[in-house]
């Protein structure tokens, strides 16, 4: 095995490393002929390095199945992603700019509703949206922001221009495995690190989302309590729960810890009770509070919610957030960032079709098989139609199921998504990826340098999500120096 | 401030893994042991069982009590009670504890883990099953030396005390068994009085010694020839080995002293130690010991049950 980069081909795509076979892009110069000139015995060593790496230091995810939960080995590829410091720092403001009209939509939208007053956005969109908490009309958040912590999905299309796919702004994760990935690839390629590039680094963030977390506290103390919730060790994402727990200092906390006496919340420690300011919190509103939500969760905590009302604990992200990540309201993000900042949004949307409007309903039925069809309110990649690649059987039933639940469907082209080339079996080959920064607003803004870059690990394939056989790729904001 | 979560986790954390390395050292031990031991004694592989306390769930899944049997059940099955699965234990409480431990102790504790799994069905022959039982021994003494050399002195460092020093006073006191008379009949009568301890009591000894790194820490303080009685004072009652039972509740006491709310506990662990250290060996060997053992671990689970009810989440 060794790389060569004449037989590697991206065909019609947009690849983010090598233009066109045998030249790399001017950012991804050095990389490539460092990779040229490994020998197989070199290349295999760093593979198997890097899973060495990931096994020691135990990362990995839980996937759901039929025979149990089982704990994987997290998939990475050791090519690294590299974006030119000049894009990322647009984008960057792009992404600031985009979570700051969301919080001002959602505090909106649980208070004056100024913006359904001015028929900017459908009064019937956010009255009929699962995501609509009723519980948190005229509740005003510290610094008025709901959503504190975002995952914002961008790709990049044929044209190589970034676009937002979507904003996750309820429990979004991932932020541990770029963190780890970075920390396998200076295993991997110190070499790199030291004389090539001036790569950004990424290790700030837990002290950033800490900085964040603790601004948030109601008590006006040094060291607030700031406490990660999570669903416990069978949560797909506990992992990630208890690295960011350890990287912040913080306790980690399971709602058993946790007790809310005179709308005060507690945890349950070997002095007895201790009080908690802050909670970062990685359970869906609906399991938040069985005495208000769901009746029947184990994972929450009873009266917390009502101790979030009265302004004694903090919760991020808050509950209600996610109304503004519905796939629908997506479509409206442009608006909203013009209706509240009167600027033009810098990152743009996909160009997207809703299944409520009918012109737009017909357009959608009528190409059903040239389109990518999505509910409003699934992620992971479930429950969405990629019609290129669908059968007539699977095209009739979306027509059936559009027909009859329109404000539950959205529609986009399908993008042909970017490629970076990974290291195969036995040759490097081009792979379709996205890419998630996280985005923090508290009293200040943040922006992750780079984000987790996921891969499409099979052939051909757009689906990146780790539970369905995708894989994951470092991500170098590199310098033009 | 320590979670009661945490705090239990953490315990269980540390009694596991003391629990894996003596477990190995057991097998060690008896693994050369047998060979020198003559052909009829009633010293078989099921005493192994006997000792971890695990013969009603070997019986209901072995009929034979052959040495291939005991070493798999002990070592490489998933039941529960295997090294293995000791270790899955504890790796499974410290994956649940990482965000309080030095980001080393989960990578090799985690390490520890995937060697055995893939070496242990392997090292049921006895070819390669020393060259394991030593890695695993050595890797344990790793990790409690990573803890002890880079984890603060704080209450979550009490708990990993707390856990490894009760689940050490127990340990010692089953390894006891395997040298107590009640185990060796076929040696014969008065085979552990006086000065009449045939050789192959004397070899029994020195195993049951070495099985605790303890032979030249006896041979330094007790400075007799090796004499059953002797030992077992020595393993149940010295203060000073930090592998006897009275050292290991004397730590417990220490630990106590930082903990809040520990009288309850405290109390259980004096009576313990009030029972070991008064305990007149020689004549309650004459009776036979185990009695004696078991009415002792008995008092060292009760420990347990005191320390759980007084800081552990279920019982708040």
């Amino acid at each position: 095995m060794r790389v060569n980069w004449k037989t590697y081909n991206p065909g019609k795509f947009f690849d983010e490393l090598i233009s066109s076979p045998g030249y790399a892009r001017k950012p991804a110069r050095r990389l490539a002929s460092y990779l040229k000139s490994l020998t197989h015995d070199e290349l295999l060593q760093k593979k198997t390095a890097a899973e060495l790496a990931i096994k020691t230091m135990g990362i990995s995810f839980t996937v759901y199945s039929d025979a149990g939960n089982i704990d994987r080995e997290w998939p990475m590829d050791i090519i690294p992603r590299l974006i030119s410091a000049n894009e990322w720092d647009t984008t960057s403001k792009g992404l600031e700019q985009r979570l700051k009209a969301l919080n001002c939509f959602i505090h909106d939208l649980y208070n004056d509703q100024k913006i359904l007053k001015d028929k900017v956005v459908p009064k019937e969109l956010i009255l009929n949206s699962a995501n609509f908490r009723k519980q948190c009309v005229g509740i005003k958040p510290k610094y008025n922001v709901w959503a504190h912590i975002c995952g914002t999905d961008l790709i990049k299309d044929a044209d190589g221009q970034f676009y937002v796919l979507e904003d996750n702004l309820r429990v979004p994760s991932g932020v541990s495995y770029m963190l780890e990935n970075r920390r396998v690839t200076k295993r991997v390629f110190p070499e790199l690190f030291e004389n090539n590039y001036d790569i950004r680094p990424v290790t700030e963030y837990p002290t950033q989302l800490f900085d964040m977390l603790a601004s948030l506290s109601p008590r006006n103390v040094k060291y607030p309590e700031v406490v990660v919730l999570t669903p416990g060790i069978y949560n797909s994402a506990y992992f990630e729960h208890s690295f960011l727990a350890q990287r912040m200092g913080a306790e980690l906390v399971e709602g058993g810890d946790l007790i809310v006496e005179n709308d005060k919340v507690f945890m349950r420690t070997i002095d007895g009770l201790s009080p908690v300011d802050v909670i970062y919190r990685r359970i869906d509103d609906l399991f938040l509070d069985p005495s208000v939500f769901n009746k029947d969760s184990v994972l929450g905590v009873s009266g917390l919610f009502n101790a979030w009302v009265k302004g004694n604990v903090a919760l991020a992200n808050a509950p209600g957030a996610g109304v503004a990540d519905d796939k629908i309201i997506y479509t409206y993000v442009p608006q909203i960032i013009k209706y509240y900042l009167d600027e033009d949004p810098i990152i743009p949307n996909v160009p997207s079709y809703l299944c409520i409007d009918k012109a737009q309903r017909d357009h959608v039925l009528k190409n059903l098989d040239k389109l990518v069809v999505k509910p409003a309110n699934e992620s992971g990649g479930y429950g969405m139609l990629i019609g290129p690649q669908a059968s007539k059987k699977e095209l009739e039933e979306f027509a059936r199921r559009i027909k009859a639940n329109p404000r539950n469907y959205m529609a986009q082209p399908l993008i042909a998504l970017s490629t970076v080339p990974i290291l195969g079996d036995r040759v490097v080959e081009p792979r379709h990826v996205d890419l998630r920064p996280f985005v923090l607003q508290g009293e200040k803004s943040y922006v992750t340098a780079g984000g987790l870059t996921r891969v499409a690990m099979v052939k051909g394939s757009y689906v990146v999500n780790s539970s369905q056989g995708g894989g994951s790729k470092d991500t170098w904001i590199v310098g033009d120096n | 401030m320590l979670l009661s979560r945490v705090a239990e986790r953490v315990y269980w954390q540390a009694r596991y893994l003391e629990r894996v390395e003596n477990l190995a050292r057991l097998l060690s031990v008896y693994s050369t042991l047998l060979m020198d031991l003559p052909k009829g004694s009633k010293l078989g592989w099921h005493t192994l069982v006997q000792i971890s306390g695990t013969e009603k769930h070997f019986n209901a899944r072995y009929k034979q009590q052959s040495e291939r049997n005991v070493i798999r059940f002990l070592l490489a099955e998933r039941n529960g009670y295997s090294i293995l699965d000791c270790l899955a234990l504890t790796r499974e409480n410290a994956r649940t504890t990482r965000e309080i431990m030095p980001t080393e102790a989960f990578e090799m504790i985690n390490n520890l883990y995937y060697l055995a799994r893939d070496k242990a069905d392997k090292a049921v022959d006895r070819s390669t099953r020393g060259e394991l039982l030593d890695r695993i021994i050595s890797e344990c003494q790793q990790i409690t030396g990573l803890l002890g050399g880079c984890m603060s002195r704080d209450d979550a460092y009490c708990f990993v005390r707390l856990g490894r020093s009760l689940e050490r006073a127990d340990m010692t006191t089953r390894i006891v068994d395997v040298g107590s008379g009640d185990l060796l009949e076929p040696l014969g009568e008065g085979a552990i009085g006086e000065d009449q301890s045939t050789p192959f009591e004397n070899i029994l000894w020195v195993n049951v010694l070495r099985s605790q790194s303890g032979f030249q820490m006896y041979r330094q303080h007790v400075r007799e020839r090796i004499r059953g009685e002797d030992v077992v004072k020595f393993l149940l009652q010295n203060d000073q080995f930090p592998r006897a039972t009275a050292h290991n509740l004397t730590t417990i006491i220490k630990v106590l002293q930082k903990l809040p709310n520990s009288s309850k506990v405290k109390w259980q662990v004096d009576k313990t130690q009030r029972l070991v250290r008064n305990a007149e060996i020689e004549k309650k060997m004459e009776k036979g010991l185990l009695g004696f053992l078991d009415e002792l671990q008995q008092e060292i689970a009760a420990i347990h049950f005191k320390i759980a009810e007084t800081w552990f989440l279920a019982n708040k």
